[in-house]
């Protein structure tokens, strides 16, 4: 190939399949009931695999005893995960599991396991420091410019107390795999954000080189962060696969168990002093935090938020991670940024009211301190959030708002996020008949992956939507990366157009001769190679397609997040939202109206998708503004709402109006594509807490927004 | 109506049982109403042994129209005979303790979850799943409105609402949207799918009436 393709986007106002509201390309097998998810495949001679777990949150296993549970008829293989001597850290933790002919023989055999445990003391709470002890070890003071001046030279000074609690991922799918070992190969089933590399995470785990462990996904069943590795749980399928002579086993965990281990988002605890000026510049900002990420602590919200590392002229910090005997956090979509605008945006929020501004003026104040690039963009967001959202004529003081015992508020929350573009590599195969094969070790994880590379194939081969065949889901697929960061649609795109390309060039060179022209001298425009500059000079796809003769054309095309592609993705995005709320003073119930949201954006391949994303950000970040926490009994060690109805979730009457702004515009679009799944679900608890104190006139400093935090602190009572 | 915990009694020989008496009668179950009356005429079909298990039992399940015979334990739930033992894996094992709808199917016209009713007990009903909605490659006019309006993401709870949406339009064939968000107040969606859901269901109804009423 004489010259690389020019790979940069085609122009916004030239472009036919991509920006299009296409449907997405996996809506008929879902909404059929026909897609098939990893926890939905029974193979031939499979055997269904239950786990035996710890009721306790921290003990010994003194004595295991699995005889009993062996000899029942129709197990197969038992594998013990928890051998004498081993220290449980949580419940939940898994001890032994069997698999059996069928999951109720499964079920009972593990029944059947006994365990004799040395029960050891616990903590499973975080809310009180002073209870930890040795759980809890300071971090360094961290210390810029010179606080005690400040706050000595400020206007006005608030102190509050914030937090907001773990909650987890709560996947619809539980964690889990079909998994079968056979010889020396094993192949893999999992419900996992990450198809390229999950055999790399079990190979040392089994001794089984990687190259031989092969991996495919379909679908997934919801994943938000917290469904990358195989886990343990993925060995252990495998050894029961093994053990029963080569049998698949199907190993997901059941509810109360995905609850307790299967991840969550770290709590974030704060003392916050805030101070400034009359105008409404913060000047310093202090806090002494704590939070848990389970038994090996984590939890390190970047406060204060957005304005941290960018110009806030002093702070100081200290942060106190607490480790506590419950399982383990995970990826959240968008780790550390919810906990981070919430205790910092709820801060700002009560400085206003304490100097009685208008905390849109205040935010816009705040945002100065936003990185140099983006704080035009938060200005403008933060207007256009308050045209949407009305803001002028229906924002009031706080706690000074019309109506009787149901009072309305209005509150702003702020986002940030990366993004940016994940290793991935495409092949793209034009064949003699015309048809295109693109393939990607990729997953679709609701995002609408399947569809947009699908656009982008079509659009840089000139094809329409439909002529575009796309296999992802399988490690034997040229190789992607993990869907993690908002990074997967930055990845994909720039693989897809490299690769397709790359075939449309070769595709060039069989074409050109006939046309009489050089190779560089054509282009693929609906659905023919014609000549550039002479439209009437052309070859339609298939007969183009056909000088290809008995092979086909193969190439591929990759993007190295460590080489950036200037223009064709990028990273960096901001938001705002703002939630318009009713709350209930004699229930405590707080009832969202109507929530608005800003989102910054890069090239959107597809906007039906890219808002579906934004709403779906922000309908569960309203499930766990208003309903959800992770509640753990001090008493017992255990988790008491390990299950979908204590474990609250939004439903659909808890959702409002959601108004999407995507601020889709030619500036923006010549960044390239950014991630949309986390930025969004950032600032809800921010805007809707805010908004909550508006509307009450105290602040509720514990998330959610529940009657007895909104009745705890409406009677003065802190929690 | 303690009769429902009572063990059944041996069947009298002559074939006259309280059951048999009130269907023969020919009582429909609009007239009985929706109570415990309603579900014990179909519970147990002629010939149906008193006790069943602990072990496997061979039973007839009547689903989308055709008997299924498989044999069960007892207390496999319909959810697990569908899934488990069938491979009709559209509905789908969430909470497993009827808060999440995942795994709705229609029972004798009325949505009910899969995970908590039992296989045996849903013999000699009809048993209504996502499979049978439409022929393969074809998509129910609730499917079609689901993927219209992308209420849907990662597509787990998809299939639960969808039979949640056409139970509740066949009872509701023009619902408000209030009536919406309470009648479909039952199923649990992970990704944020709601606003696409309640566009959905109000297409879905526009388009079954102008399909003549004919829901599936």
């Amino acid at each position: 190939m004489a010259n690389t393709p020019d790979y940069s986007w085609p122009p916004m106002q030239d472009r036919k399949v991509m920006g299009q509201r296409i449907k997405r390309a996996d809506g008929p097998a879902k909404a059929s009931g026909r897609a098939k998810y990893s926890s939905d495949l029974n193979p031939k001679d499979l055997l269904f695999a239950v786990y035996a777990t710890s009721p306790y949150a921290h003990a010994r296993v003194t004595k295991i005893d699995t005889s009993e549970a062996e000899q029942m008829k129709g197990v197969a293989a038992v594998h013990v995960s928890a051998p004498a001597g081993t220290e449980i850290q949580w419940e939940g933790s898994e001890i032994a599991a069997v698999a059996a002919n069928t999951e109720e023989i499964a079920r009972d055999a593990a029944r059947k396991i006994k365990v004799e445990y040395e029960v050891l003391p616990h903590l499973v709470n975080e809310d009180d420091l002073a209870k930890a002890g040795a759980n809890a070890v300071a971090g360094g003071e961290e210390v810029v410019g010179d606080p005690d001046k400040a706050f000595q030279d400020a206007d006005a000074v608030h102190e509050g107390s914030y937090s907001i609690p773990v909650i987890t991922h709560c996947c619809l799918e539980t964690h889990g795999s079909v998994v079968q070992w056979q010889g020396d190969s094993i192949m893999a089933y999992p419900s996992t954000q990450d198809v390229t590399t999950w055999n790399n995470q079990l190979s040392p785990n089994v001794k089984v080189p990687a190259a031989n462990i092969k991996v495919k996904m379909d679908y997934v069943g919801g994943g938000f962060g917290s469904k990358f590795g195989p886990d343990a749980w993925g060995e252990v399928a495998a050894r029961l696969s093994q053990k029963a002579g080569g049998r698949p086993v199907k190993l997901f965990l059941d509810r109360s168990t995905e609850q307790k281990i299967a991840g969550n988002r770290p709590s974030a605890f704060a003392k916050i002093k805030i101070g400034g000026k009359k105008d409404g510049t913060i000047t310093v900002f202090q806090a002494q935090s704590w939070a848990t990420g389970g038994f090996t602590g984590g939890g390190s919200p970047p406060i204060p938020y957005i304005s941290k590392q960018n110009g806030m002229p002093n702070y100081r910090l200290v942060h106190t991670p607490v480790h506590i005997n419950a399982g383990a956090a995970r990826a959240w979509r968008a780790p550390n940024n919810q906990q981070a605008s919430y205790l910092t945006c709820a801060a700002i929020e009560d400085f206003a009211a304490k100097i009685d501004m208008d905390p849109l003026e205040v935010f816009k104040k705040v945002v100065e301190y936003s990185p140099k690039v983006r704080v035009d963009t938060y200005k403008l967001q933060l207007d256009k959030a308050a045209e949407l959202a009305d803001w002028k004529k229906r924002w009031h003081p706080r706690g000074k708002g019309p109506g009787g015992t149901v009072k309305h508020g209005m509150g702003i929350g702020m986002a940030a996020w990366g993004g940016g573009g994940h290793n991935s590599q495409c092949r793209t195969t034009i064949n003699p008949d015309g048809s295109v094969l693109v393939e990607i070790g990729t997953q679709d994880l609701g995002t609408g992956t399947r569809t947009i590379i699908t656009q982008v194939a079509a659009e840089s081969l000139g094809l329409p939507y439909a002529g575009v065949k796309l296999a992802i889901g399988s490690n034997e697929l040229p190789k992607d990366a993990a869907s993690g960061g908002s990074t997967t649609v930055g990845g994909v795109s720039v693989s897809t157009r490299r690769s397709t390309l790359n075939a449309l060039a070769k595709l060039f060179e069989v074409a050109a001769p006939a046309l009489g022209v050089e190779p560089d001298q054509l282009e693929a425009v609906d659905g023919h190679i014609r000549v550039k500059g002479s439209p009437n000079k052309s070859l339609t796809w298939a007969s183009a397609c056909k000088k290809i003769g008995a092979g086909k054309i193969s190439e591929m095309g990759e993007f190295n997040s460590r080489q950036r592609a200037p223009g064709m993705n990028d990273q960096g995005v901001a938001g705002i939202q703002i939630a318009d709320v009713s709350v209930d003073t004699e229930t405590g119930i707080v009832k969202v109206n109507r929530y608005v949201a800003v989102q910054d954006c890069g090239l959107i391949i597809n906007p039906r998708l890219a808002e579906s994303q934004i709403m779906g950000g922000i309908i569960m970040g309203i499930s766990t503004a208003l309903f959800e926490q992770r509640v753990m009994d001090e008493q017992t060690g255990r988790m008491l709402n390990d299950d979908m109805e204590f474990y609250k979730l939004a439903g659909l009457g808890d959702i409002p109006e959601i108004v999407v702004h995507l601020d889709i515009r030619d500036e923006n679009d010549k960044r390239g594509v950014i991630g949309l799944g986390e930025p969004p679900a950032v600032p809800i608890c921010a805007a809707i807490g805010n908004a909550v104190a508006n509307a009450i006139g105290v602040r509720v400093p514990n998330m959610p927004m529940s009657p007895d935090h909104v009745l705890d602190a409406l009677a003065g009572r802190s929690a | 109506m303690s009769s429902k915990k009572t063990p059944e009694p041996a069947r009298p020989k002559s074939g006259f049982s309280r059951r048999g008496f009130i269907r023969g009668v020919g009582l429909g179950s609009g007239a009985l109403g929706t109570g415990l009356l309603e579900k014990e005429v179909t519970a147990a079909p002629a010939g149906a042994a008193s006790v069943a298990g602990p072990g496997p039992v061979p039973i007839t399940l009547n689903i989308n129209g055709k008997p299924t015979k498989l044999t069960v334990e007892p207390r496999v739930t319909l959810l697990d005979a569908l899934r488990n033992h069938l491979d009709m894996t559209g509905a789908k094992r969430v909470c497993d303790r009827a808060t999440c709808g995942a795994c709705t199917v229609i029972l004798n016209g009325k949505t009910v979850y899969g995970c908590t009713v039992l296989a045996i007990d849903a013999q000699g009903k009809d048993i209504q799943t996502i499979e049978g909605l439409a022929a393969p490659g074809k998509l129910h006019p609730v499917s079609q409105a689901f993927w219209d309006n992308d209420a849907q993401q990662c597509g787990y709870c998809t299939p639960g609402f969808v039979m949640a949406c056409k139970g509740f339009l066949d009872e509701n064939p023009s619902p408000t949207l209030q009536e919406v968000e309470h009648g479909l107040g039952g199923n649990l969606c992970r990704c944020g799918t709601y606003v696409g859901v309640r566009k959905a269901v109000l297409e879905a109804a526009k388009a079954i009436k102008a399909q003549g009423g004919k829901n599936g």
